[in-house]
């Protein structure tokens, strides 16, 4: 266990129904936590959608949290997620002012380099995606900061596991958290 | 058959064989009240002075029968002055349903008269809440908040049903309450569960190792905790603690656990712990806590709690391991489940020389009687001596809280009924009632201080109505002891705002004003002859003891402090 603050992700399988995500939000805000990220949609199965959050906290922090989550009712499971062991994504638009082509021109250069598509050309801006891990969407953002970003927006980081390992596998702790639950 | 909301509650309210409801009503919970009047021959109302004292009723008639309490509130403020009483139950895990029923979907979200969203306040201080919007989710919500409270870590559950839905017509199909976890929200969550709820396995692995531990072990100590209390595991909890030969220490909510009787008992551990308890504590080389949560009253400093020790949980919540304190093993289940597999594996043992050290110190406080005044000592020796042996105690929070529980020694799950986790001063009354009322055939009396006892003593009023035979006991020491104690010993005796001598009422001249009895006494003759006088008079009784300011808790341990540095022994 270390002590060294740093971004954690844990992926979060929940009902999918109104009321989950506050509840999910709220647990963060009360133990003190400020969300660095959050993603949210609907899964293979209609009833559960899946969040990924991503908090600064320190390895012992972040297990207390995770285990919080797995005491409320609408959450099926949770899993911290680590850099070596998930594949993560985030897209990012970016809105660029270009005042002349010349500018233009060089922005079309650095989206090429990272392979960043061009979704809007108007007269006087340019719009990119790019879909990457942060290190991508932060070495481009860095570039692109030599311009004037009129707009900026992310969708929040995605994580999955590598390998064939699911968020639903059961596993020892799992069923202990079910057992708090709802045991007769 | 075609029902109405508020029916279809009723109708499942009978199907998990609920016969008691406490509560008060008002506009939107109009319906639900109405058909309640139909049903009167079935369920019973007890009508409350303030929703906050049916919420503390509700849980007192919890924690004292086993059964699930059940609370009706209506929209707004009755709803909010619940707040209090489903924390209270939240934070000692007590399995209460509360329902209020809020607007009609059609004034939802205008702001609208009483209107609030009371899903949102109540999320965090509930197990699991509800909006029922319409009549056909109401059965099956119903169902799933009943088994949730009651199953695995018990807790409170909240269901706020909007007022359409409980006069909208359904088809309302019985169903018997074994078969309520094959359908709708319970069905789900057993569909998706790693394991059969009914039968769980305890982990044999986890058990072994348990048992490893314990044959190396030469000096055990064992924690009861609330969770032998709830899970109603007291005589699986005897056994093993006698079949290890292990002293047993009490957390305030494990009292009744084991009887405090029993020549293993060290009495109570923590702040106000025994010495014999924090004693142990400090010293023994094997830890095992069974159903304890570690609170800040407990693991006071928790870096350096059972520093010798190997500690091992024995809880149902998995989230409670490595929560507070970092444990070396740890088995989730449900206390009563564990040690009857434990008790099948473990060899008796005996640990002679370790008990025999462990009660070299002290397993009760001594306190000095005085000849002219009374001391809380004496009061309590003389109700131990005049009342039933199994007499259900309710008390407030604070100095007479302590004095009682290190006084009684509890014999038994339920007989003792404290607000521990979220020390709720006024608490005592309503729990005293919904005791009174789920166990008609035993004595309840409620211990008070003047300062808990003002906080809701309009309850005297339900007292009053109902004819329910509660003693008050008041330890009037005309101050907030408690704080003062800490003013005293922290603060350098700067009494801020906890002196209430001039501060009314006349408690006797109150229990009057509620035609109930009642006696100002100020030494054990007086207060034997007003004990008497209670027992004979078949009504609520106060009695008012007069004790002196100073008095305090001992022994007591700083908050954050090692466990033996204490303050005052």
């Amino acid at each position: 266990m270390s002590n060294e603050m740093k971004r954690q992700t844990l992926a979060i399988l929940v009902d999918n129904e109104s009321g989950v995500l506050s509840q999910i939000s709220r647990l963060f805000s009360r133990k003190g936590y400020n969300i660095e990220s959050l993603a949210v949609g609907a899964t293979e199965h209609t009833e559960t959608s899946r969040i990924t959050i991503e908090v600064m906290a320190d390895d012992d922090q972040v297990r207390l949290l995770a285990n919080q989550l797995r005491k409320l009712f609408p959450v099926h499971s949770v899993k911290l997620l680590t850099a070596e062991t998930s594949i993560r994504r985030e897209l990012v638009l970016y809105k660029v002012r270009t005042p002349d082509s010349t500018v233009r021109n060089e922005i079309i250069g650095i989206a090429n380099i990272f392979r960043a598509n061009i979704i809007d050309v108007a007269v006087g801006s340019i719009t990119l995606s790019v879909i990457g891990a942060e290190s991508k969407t932060d070495a481009m953002e860095k570039l692109l900061r030599e311009y004037e970003i009129l707009e900026l927006v992310r969708t929040g980081v995605i994580a999955l596991e590598r390998g064939q390992e699911t968020i639903k596998d059961e596993t020892k702790e799992k069923g202990e958290f079910d057992y708090g639950k709802n045991v007769l | 058959m075609k029902l109405t909301g508020a029916q279809i509650l009723m109708e499942c309210l009978l199907e998990q064989e609920v016969d008691t409801v406490f509560g008060y009503p008002g506009g939107t919970i109009l319906n639900v009240y109405d058909a309640l009047y139909r049903y009167n021959d079935k369920i019973k109302h007890v009508l409350t002075a303030h929703e906050q004292g049916a919420a503390h009723a509700a849980d007192g008639y919890a924690r004292s029968t086993g059964k699930v309490g059940v609370c009706f509130a209506t929209s707004g403020p009755g709803a909010t002055n619940l707040t209090t009483g489903i924390a209270t139950a939240h934070m000692d895990s007590s399995p209460v349903v509360f329902i209020s029923c809020n607007v009609a979907r059609n004034l939802i979200g205008k702001d609208s008269f009483q209107e609030v969203d009371i899903t949102g306040i109540t999320m965090p201080i509930t197990k699991c809440n509800y909006i029922v919007d319409s009549v056909e989710k109401l059965a099956d919500t119903v169902r799933a908040a009943f088994a949730i409270a009651k199953s695995g870590r018990p807790g409170p559950v909240f269901i706020d049903i909007l007022k359409n839905a409980t006069g909208e017509k359904a088809e309302f199909k019985p169903l018997p309450q074994a078969e309520h976890y094959t359908e709708g929200k319970l069905g789900a969550m057993m569909r998706r569960s790693s394991q059969d709820f009914k039968a769980p396995e305890v982990d044999e692995k986890d058990l072994k190792t348990l048992v490893d531990m314990i044959n190396a072990s030469k000096k055990p100590l064992l924690i009861c905790g609330g969770g032998v209390v709830r899970g109603r595991a007291h005589q699986e909890f005897l056994e093993f603690a006698e079949k290890v030969d292990a002293p047993v220490a009490i957390t305030l909510m494990g009292a009744g656990g084991i009887c405090g009787r029993n020549p293993l008992a060290t009495g109570m551990i923590g702040m106000h712990g025994t010495q014999a308890s924090n004693m142990a504590c400090d010293a023994c080389d094997l830890l095992i806590s069974v159903g304890c949560r570690f609170s800040d009253r407990v693991a006071l400093a928790p870096k350096t709690f059972a520093k010798q020790a190997k500690i091992v949980h024995i809880d149902i919540d998995r989230a409670e391991i490595n929560k507070n304190v970092h444990t070396d093993h740890h088995i989730v289940g449900d206390a009563k489940r564990v040690l009857a597999k434990l008790n099948e594996m473990v060899q008796p043992a005996d640990h002679s020389d370790w008990k025999k050290y462990v009660f070299s110190f002290k397993t009760e406080t001594e306190y000095d009687d005085i000849d002219d005044a009374l001391t809380p000592k004496q009061i309590l020796s003389s109700i131990a001596k005049m009342l039933p042996e199994d007499t259900v105690v309710a008390t407030d929070v604070g100095q007479h809280q302590m004095w009682s529980i290190q006084h009684f020694r509890f014999d038994y799950p339920g007989q003792l009924l404290t607000s521990g986790g979220f020390g709720t001063m006024g608490f005592g009354l309503g729990a005293a009632i919904g005791a009174k009322v789920g166990n008609p055939d035993k004595t309840v009396i409620h211990i008070t201080g003047d300062g808990s006892f003002r906080m809701n003593c309009n309850e005297l009023a339900t007292v009053q109505d109902y004819g329910v035979p509660i003693i008050t006991f008041v330890f009037n020491n005309k101050t907030l002891g408690m704080v003062r104690q800490w003013q005293t010993l922290i603060y350098d005796k700067r009494y801020s705002e906890t002196t209430l001598s001039e501060r009314g009422p006349d408690f006797v001249a109150l229990a009057k004003a509620y035609g109930l009895g009642g006696a100002h006494v100020s030494n054990v003759a007086e207060l034997e002859a007003a004990i008497e006088e209670a027992m004979k008079c078949g009504h609520g009784y106060i009695i008012d003891c007069a004790i002196d300011m100073d008095e305090k808790v001992r022994p007591m341990v700083g908050g954050g402090s090692h466990i033996t540095d204490f303050l005052l022994s």
